[in-house]
């Protein structure tokens, strides 16, 4: 029998710590998209609006 | 009801995780002692003088925090059972029951390779390089080896706790140097004292876990004589900056009267041996420690936002 079979049904206060949990992790990534959005810009520099097209 | 039928009705969500609460994932990440690897990391970057772009340095910092976050993660996970047994580290999640250690594990794994991959992605791979052996320092070196096995636990593990300054320093030029060395033996240094103050007040803790802590195995008397040792040889180490050309008289100065109040409070350690007094001696050496190792770092930082010129330009 697997454990996730065994599991008794969440409470509302385990409920609203996932959720809370996942909107952390929500909160993280999308941090993670700027962070890298804005390095890429960073490291480009302004150059790169000047190159041959 | 029979007793399977029972166990399986009694199988909380606790048991098969998933309770923790945002607060006890924060909690992992050891955020008191992330503040302190934050702080000397910055005094890292900014005191190796280089053009890096103050954004970078932001995901510098950024990075090289969550990595001392899982090596807090890896720490809380490996040392539950001792944890357990400690009045200060009791209820931590894991020993709590909040988090489970396979939870803090993975929480710890994921921290450590993201840390890593985003500072070698986007700052440098030297800097990636000193974070990835610093986390794997703290947590197999310190945790899993030195910890249980020696009293000289904190000397060798104190080694992880003084490389931020050194990877901020690589974040910023990409090089580890003399200077930046420097930086790594005061906080190395420092280390010993400040923890020894704090294992001769609570050595009951230590004894209780069967850490190994140098007042449970070599006695009281010699752990004082080690602090004033250790204390002897961390205030020289201290100028370091300023002979290397990194720090100027501001810093010396600093530097030189809370040497002078350090090596006060280390000799009152050794030389109160009993009772009330003697615990008093060593609570005010741990807690100056903190402010001894703050202050240092922020009279770098400051000379930098000052602009004060190294010492050895101003004596050359």
């Amino acid at each position: 029998m697997s454990p996730v079979k065994d599991k008794k049904p969440l409470s509302p206060a385990d409920m609203s710590r996932r959720r809370k949990r996942s909107l952390a992790l929500a909160l993280v990534l999308a941090g993670l998209v700027v962070l890298f959005f804005v390095t890429t810009i960073v490291r480009l520099g302004g150059d790169v609006a000047l190159r041959n097209l | 009801m029979s007793d399977i039928q029972a166990d399986i009705s009694d199988t909380s969500a606790a048991a098969l995780g998933g309770e923790g609460t945002v607060k006890d994932y924060w909690t992992l990440l050891k955020p008191r002692v992330m503040s302190l690897v934050i702080f000397t990391a910055l005094a890292g970057l900014v005191a190796a003088s280089s053009d890096i772009h103050p954004w970078l340095a932001l995901v510098a910092l950024l990075a090289i925090a969550v990595g001392a976050g899982a090596s807090g993660a890896l720490n809380m996970w490996y040392d539950a059972d001792i944890d357990a047994l400690m009045a200060r580290t009791a209820n931590r999640p894991v020993p709590r029951g909040a988090i489970l250690p396979g939870e803090a594990l993975g929480f710890g794994l994921a921290l450590a390779a993201g840390s890593v991959l985003v500072l070698g992605l986007l700052v440098n791979i030297v800097a990636a390089a000193l974070l990835a052996f610093t986390i794997f320092f703290y947590a197999v070196i310190y945790t899993m080896w030195l910890k249980r096995s020696t009293p000289q636990n904190i000397v060798i593990g104190g080694a992880a706790g003084a490389f931020p300054p050194m990877i901020g320093w690589a974040a910023a030029t990409g090089s580890v140097t003399l200077a930046s060395i420097a930086l790594f033996l005061i906080i190395f240094m420092w280390t010993p004292p400040h923890f020894w103050a704090l294992a001769l007040f609570r050595e009951g803790d230590y004894a209780r876990a069967g850490v190994p802590m140098l007042p449970n195995v070599a006695g009281a008397d010699e752990t004082r004589r080690q602090i004033l040792l250790y204390s002897l040889i961390l205030v020289p180490v201290t100028f370091l900056p300023s002979l290397l050309g990194t720090t100027g008289l501001v810093y010396t100065i600093v530097t030189a009267l809370l040497g002078a109040a350090f090596l006060w409070h280390a000799f009152d350690v050794f030389r109160l041996r009993a009772g009330e007094p003697a615990r008093r001696a060593c609570r005010r050496l741990f807690g100056f420690s903190i402010l001894y190792l703050f202050a240092i770092f922020a009279a770098i930082i400051a000379e930098r936002i000052l602009g004060i010129v190294p010492f050895t330009q101003v004596i050359g």
